[in-house]
This record gives C-alpha cells, structure tokens and sequence, in this order.
C-alpha cells in the first residue's frame, strides 16, 4: 500500500466521525486530490478483497471505516457496541418529507402528514438529523428545517442527490398525476 | 387487535347518523383513566388509515366512493377511540364535507365543476410517495444500523482547575456586586399570635388530676384552632419535660398515650 494511504488509514482509524475529503487532503499538503482520491479507492479495495471484517464507506461527503455487516450481531453479543435505536415511524415520515421538501416548515410537513409534528421535530433535532435552516417570510416567520450531515451519516448516503428524484419513485406527483375523472360519483 | 376481521363490509348507503356499525356502545363512555391511549403502531396519521381502507377496498384512488370511504373511516376512528384525536376528527370533518358537495345536483356538461375529491387525491398521492421514501429510508437506516462506526471516546484535555487565589477586597467587592444586582428581598410582617400554654397546661393537669392516662383528644378538642393545638402540645412536652406526665406512642401514626407519671401521682 502506497504511504498516503496508509497515513489516511491512520487517519480514518482515529477518528468517530466520517472525515470530509478536504480534511483528509489537509493531512499531506503535497498530495494532489487526485492522488487522494486514488490512496481512498486503493484502501478502500484493500479492504474489499484482502478479507477484512472492516470497510471504508463514503458517506455524507466524508470517508469512515465501519465493520461489516455479517459481524453485528457478535459485536452486539459481547456487548461491545450496540446499534442505534431504530427510528420511529413518524419520525422517518416527517424526515423523509424534509430530505425532500428543505427547506420546509412546521406547517408544510403537518399538512402533508395529516398529524400535528412538534414533538417529533424536537426529537429529530435533538438527535441531529435535522436543524433549522432559516426562517420563511410570511406571518410569524417560521422556522425552516432541513437535514444535517448526520442523516446523511446514518442512513449511509454520500449526499442528498443519492434519493431517489421524486419523479424517478413509483406514484410521481403534481406534473404526471392524471386529473381525476370526472364521472358520475358511486356514492 | 386485528381490526381488519372486526370491521364489517358496510352496506352502501348508510345514514351517517345512524350508529348501527359503530362496536362500542355510544352510552358507554371511554374509560375515563385513559381517554387518550391510541395504538399507533398500525396507522400514524388520518391519511395512512385513509389509503388503508382504499387499499382494503380495492377502489380507485381517483375515483374514491366517498361515502362508503367516509363512513369507514368513522367508524374505525370510534372503533379504534381516535375519534378525540383532531387529526383524525378533522380529516372525518373533510370527507362528510366532500360527500356533501358529491351530493350538490350539478350539470354534467359544465366544465367549471372541479371534482370535490380532487384535493383529498393530491394529498393521498402525496403521502404515499412519501410512505415509499420511508420505506427506502427505513431500508437505508438499517443497513447503516448493522455496521458499527469506531467508538473512539476524545481524552479528556483540560487540566483540572487550580486552587482558588483570592483576596478579602476581591471577595467583598464581588459581594458588593451581588448585593447590588439582587432585588430587594421582600419583607414580611410576621404577626405572632400569643400562644397560651399555661392554660393548655391548667387543662392537661386538670384532666389527668381525675384519670391516671388519657388520650390526646382529651387535651385538645377537635374543634381546636392552631394556636390551641400548639399550646396543647408544647404543654404536655413541657409537663413531660418537668416530669409529670410520659408520653407513649405504640404504634406509628397510633394516638398519643398520655399517662400520669408515678412520681407526680404520690405528690
């Protein structure tokens, strides 16, 4: 392995949090960002195919070493880590609306939900998914929201554009919804 | 509690009036400890339980038979006691409005007539794509949940503080501040009220002059006011300090036992 990757992998190896690219070029002046691309492509292959119970991931603009997937369950077993508490569905209903819709406020979210979000926007801020973006013009001035580096972080996205587009899923809205038909209603 | 095998095909047509459908007798209130305990775990909104009954139905969603949908869904709401919840009343308010205006006679060849459904559609639609990107989140989420990242916990860096040097000037002039930033402390007048223990003594001595013991009740009557019932206690400690009297509990929170001490009783 070439030296600037190893040094990157000491790097990545030290640190809790996914290393943005150009805090990882920061480590060697003399790198160019193509060599740092090529150290993290060749580490991350390293892992790949070598047989190693880690792997290098990019996520939310960042590189993080995380271990695979088949191994959770012993590590979870010693008790040596333990997963995140798994997200509750009104909170990924109000954070899938907000990936999609940021900035967005309090009002919107509720009336595409159906339900009052307050509490739940707390908590999605509190447990740094979200946080307030700005305010909208307007009556009150609300607050807007919109999703941080830690959603891309824990849902394992490199940024936002890896959603899919709302035209690309299954029901597209507003443009290619058919007007409903005006016929003689059965009731 | 499966609801599905509970709820009834309702018969088109059906006064929304008429209780008939409705499980929980209406006389018969929600138990009153718990009258907002909802399970959430099946729907978490009005429009999830709206394209639930859709789906259950198997009816287009662009041309939703609204009574039968609206009345459905009333009856769930009750069934399942969602009907104090506002999200749910107000989207049971939304559907009786469309089936109203369904029902307003209208020219079939007017072009302006904008199908009273039309919004409710819009916001279906939009919910369920959105439910599909809860799903590829929900996916994504616990991908990401199975893989641990390291759990590297920073040293703690800073030193621990040294010990406080402070003069007398410096210590007086920061009570000085606070002094001079602290409000004035609100002053009450505390009115004493003359307590009368000597009397509640004469009384203590006179009851126990006839019985060897007696009961609390006996020195204070019920009907007593505080200042008696303080002069009454601080009697009998200052005869039991003195001698004259012991003081029994047997129990915790039993009646104090006041019994004449043998000493006092020879005398």
């Amino acid at each position: 392995m070439n030296p600037l990757a190893r040094l990157l992998e000491a790097a990545l190896f030290a640190s809790a949090r996914p290393i943005p690219v150009d805090e990882l070029a920061a480590l060697d002046p003399e790198a160019s960002p193509a060599a740092i691309q090529s150290a993290l492509d060749e580490l991350r292959v390293q892992y790949d195919t070598n047989g190693h119970g880690v792997e290098l991931i990019e996520v939310g603009g960042g590189w993080q070493i995380l271990t695979r997937a088949e191994y959770t369950e012993a590590i979870e077993r010693a008790q040596l880590a333990a997963r995140p508490h798994r997200l509750s569905g009104a909170s990924l209903e109000t954070l899938a609306i907000i990936a999609y819709r940021q900035p967005i406020g309090r009002a919107e979210i509720e009336e595409i939900r159906g339900v009052g979000v307050g509490s739940v926007l707390k908590s999605l801020v509190e447990r740094g998914l979200i946080d307030v973006v700005g305010r909208a013009e307007g009556i009150g001035r609300p607050l807007l929201y919109g999703t941080t580096p830690i959603f891309l972080e824990q849902f394992a996205l490199r940024h936002l554009e890896e959603l899919p587009r709302a035209d690309e899923l299954a029901i597209a809205l507003r443009s290619a919804s058919p007007p409903p038909e005006v016929t003689v209603p059965s009731a | 509690m499966d609801i599905d095998l509970l709820i009834a095909p309702a018969p088109l047509g059906v006064d929304f009036d008429a209780p008939a459908i409705v499980p929980r007798q209406l006389d018969q209130p929600a138990d009153p400890s718990s009258p907002f305990v909802i399970e959430l775990s099946q729907f978490s909104g009005p429009l999830d339980l709206l394209l639930s009954l859709i789906r259950d139905e198997q009816v287009d969603i662009y041309d939703i038979p609204i009574a039968r949908i609206a009345e459905q869904f009333l009856a769930r709401i009750h069934f399942m006691q969602l009907d104090q919840a506002a999200d749910y009343l107000e989207m049971a308010a939304r559907l009786l409005r469309i089936k109203a205006q369904m029902l307003l006679p209208r020219n079939e060849l007017d072009d302006a007539w904008e199908d009273p459904r039309a919004e409710l559609v819009r916001r279906l639609l939009e919910y369920q794509q959105m439910r599909e990107v809860v799903d590829l989140l929900e996916r994504l989420g616990e991908d990401r949940r199975g893989r641990f990242a390291r759990a590297y916990i920073p040293q703690q860096v800073s030193p621990p503080a040294a010990p406080l040097a402070l003069s007398l000037s410096e210590l007086l002039s920061a009570i000085d501040r606070v002094l001079r930033v602290s409000r004035e402390p609100a002053i009450h007048d505390v009115i004493a009220r003359p307590l009368d223990v000597d009397g509640a003594i004469a009384t203590v001595r006179s009851v126990l002059e006839f019985r060897a013991t007696a009961r609390w009740r006996d020195v204070c009557p019920e009907s007593a006011a505080p200042w008696q019932v303080l002069s009454a206690l601080l009697a009998l400690l200052e005869l039991a300090r003195r001698g004259e009297l012991r003081l029994a509990q047997l129990g915790p929170f039993a009646s104090v036992l006041i019994s004449r001490e043998s000493a006092s009783q020879a005398a």
